[in-house]
């Protein structure tokens, strides 16, 4: 296992529906990776799969992070290892501050004494200053998101699950994340599952296409968003 | 990193002025009800700490109370001196808890779930209690007693010399110490990660797991620690009854609780405290009368609150308190901004 995250046949069924179909996956270090396709894809079962938020049994196939087998671990034993999740529908702690939420995910890593000065890091990095003090339920989605990607970031993780990261944001948000992510992806192999097609094409990684639970097509962003069949995917999603 | 508004801090000053008049009150009043207070107000404690903190409700709450209430009936009547008997009132409830919260918390049952499973475990317990009339039901010397429950059992002595035991007066000042300490437990546990983690698995659970917390280990923890204050209790409440009968362990008992914690007021320790205080004392009052059932008024002080005042009563001062602070603070800002002014507009003037 030479790979920061390896699939072998992972499937996942719900009743009669496929939602992963015997997907063999590889992210290498420092690799940036996006998974993409349309709605329904699988892309998200797939991420849930690798971190834990499904329970995998060995018939799903398996899952290895950094050589560990972590098929059937829970989420919290997976981000142990040094994993970062961030889900897909902001998942904060809405009646708590930006500074409270960012200190409970410091200080699991940090402990009482360091965590104060990883928030104080992260704050300046991510810009989040002005909302340091206000309750995160009072924030706007594109903000939230933000909270969301410095509670990951401030555990200072080498592997970054990223779902759908810019849902959301405006314009200069989804710049401002580039960024970010290009700025994690130093010192962290990345994973980002969006649908965004000039998102991703921001981002210039490795792309990972899904379509029907399986892995459609992989290789450089251009290429690969400008493939036909890609489009067909895509524009054949929208018109049904 | 700063308090968190969200878990509060202790106020020593309250903290000293409540222990002086805890201290000085026996000498105008008589004990013997002010300590029942005080349990009931240990219990809500127990209960409002895990609910108001970690989100965790249980309507059964009582099954702990009662236990430990039978434990120590069942070990003092055994062994005859009270200190052990005292620490296994808090130790057999707890390790109860701690099986109990470990199927529930990591089989992911929560919410409604959790509460009805709770209830439940009360429910079997005032069932299985109530049926223990026949000889069969006897642990060591210690006859269960059925729905007629445990009397004449040994009530707390000082500890090793059992033929010193403690009523009226010792037993209060047993109560307020028994009340002052789990308080300062509780503000111990808030002000520690442990704590923080709690509050935070009250308001997002999943996101808690996603930092990396067990987070059923931290439920299965808090739950057995209030389910040993819970016992202690139960512990003191048999001392204080001299009588332990199923009923600790009936659906009254475990409504009541609920009610006033409700009342008092959730994410406060004190709001519990002042709840189980104030509406102990109004239900000993109309246990005085035979003219309105008990329940009906407990019934109606809960739609009140619920309606009224969802948040409890010590929240909605908290939140008037700081209204008023704010004001204040407003009104002295705009006085001093009057002043600046007219002290910049002096030099024109001169």
């Amino acid at each position: 296992m030479s790979g920061v995250v390896e699939t072998q046949e992972l499937t996942m069924r719900f009743g009669g529906v496929t939602a992963v179909d015997a997907v063999n996956f590889s992210l290498r270090e420092r690799e940036l990776r996006c998974l993409i396709g349309p709605n329904g894809a699988g892309k998200s079962t797939f991420f849930k799969c690798i971190t834990g938020q499904y329970a995998l049994r060995p018939e799903n196939g398996r899952v290895f992070i950094r050589g560990a087998d972590v098929t059937g671990w829970n989420t919290h034993e997976i981000v142990r290892l040094g994993a970062g999740i961030k889900t897909q529908v902001p998942s904060l702690m809405n009646g708590l501050t930006v500074e409270e939420n960012l200190w409970l995910s410091a200080r699991r890593v940090h402990g009482w004494a360091g965590a104060g000065g990883a928030v104080e890091e992260i704050t300046a990095e991510l810009q989040l200053g002005e909302q340091l003090r206000r309750l995160v339920g009072e924030l706007s989605h594109g903000e939230r998101q933000m909270v969301e990607i410095g509670i990951v970031l401030v555990q200072r993780p080498w592997l970054v699950l990223l779902d759908e990261p810019a849902a959301g944001m405006t314009g200069n948000e989804v710049e401002r994340l580039v960024g970010v992510i290009r700025h994690i992806n130093q010192t962290a192999s990345v994973i980002v599952v969006d649908h965004d097609m000039e998102f991703v094409r921001m981002l210039g990684s490795l792309v990972t296409v899904f379509h029907q639970g399986a892995i459609l097509l992989e290789g450089p962003a251009n290429s690969v968003l400008d493939d036909p069949a890609v489009r067909e995917v895509y524009v054949g999603n929208r018109a049904a | 990193m700063r308090a968190w508004p969200s878990v509060g801090h202790i106020r020593w000053g309250w903290f000293l002025l409540a222990t002086a008049i805890l201290l000085l009150l026996p000498l105008v009043t008589d004990t013997h009800t002010p300590s029942v207070l005080l349990i009931w107000a240990l219990f809500a404690l127990s209960l409002g700490m895990m609910w108001g903190y970690a989100g965790l409700l249980s309507f059964g709450h009582a099954a702990y109370f009662g236990l430990g209430a039978y434990t120590y009936a069942v070990a003092v009547i055994n062994i005859g001196e009270s200190t052990v008997p005292l620490i296994l009132s808090m130790l057999v409830p707890a390790a109860v808890a701690a099986v109990v919260g470990a199927m529930m918390f990591y089989g992911r049952i929560s919410d409604v779930y959790m509460g009805v499973i709770t209830l439940l475990v009360t429910l079997i317990l005032f069932k299985f209690m109530s049926a223990t009339a026949g000889d069969a039901y006897v642990i060591g010397g210690a006859r269960l007693g059925g729905f007629n429950g445990m009397p004449g059992f040994h009530t707390l002595n000082v500890p090793g010399y059992p033929e010193i035991s403690l009523f009226g007066l010792p037993t209060y000042y047993v109560c307020a110490a028994a009340l002052l300490i789990c308080y300062l437990v509780c503000r111990w546990i808030l002000a520690r990660s442990f704590g923080r983690v709690l509050v935070g698995i009250r308001e997002n659970e999943a996101r808690c797991e996603l930092m990396g917390y067990n987070v059923p280990a931290f439920k299965t923890a808090i739950f057995t620690v209030c389910a040993a204050m819970a016992g202690l209790a139960g512990c003191l409440f048999a001392n204080w009854a001299e009588i332990v009968t199923p009923r600790v362990f009936s659906l009254g008992q475990a409504a009541e609780v609920l009610i006033w914690v409700i009342a008092g007021g959730l994410g406060t320790l004190i709001g519990p405290i002042l709840g189980a205080i104030s509406l102990g004392y109004v239900k000993l009052l109309l246990g005085e009368q035979t003219l309105i059932d008990n329940s009906l008024i407990l019934g109606a002080v809960l739609i009140i609150v619920v309606l009224g005042i969802p948040r409890g009563v010590v929240p909605a001062l908290q939140g008037l308190w700081a209204a008023a602070g704010r004001r204040a603070r407003g009104r002295a800002g705009s006085g001093q901004g009057a002043r600046r002014t007219l002290g910049a507009s002096k030099p024109e003037h001169t």
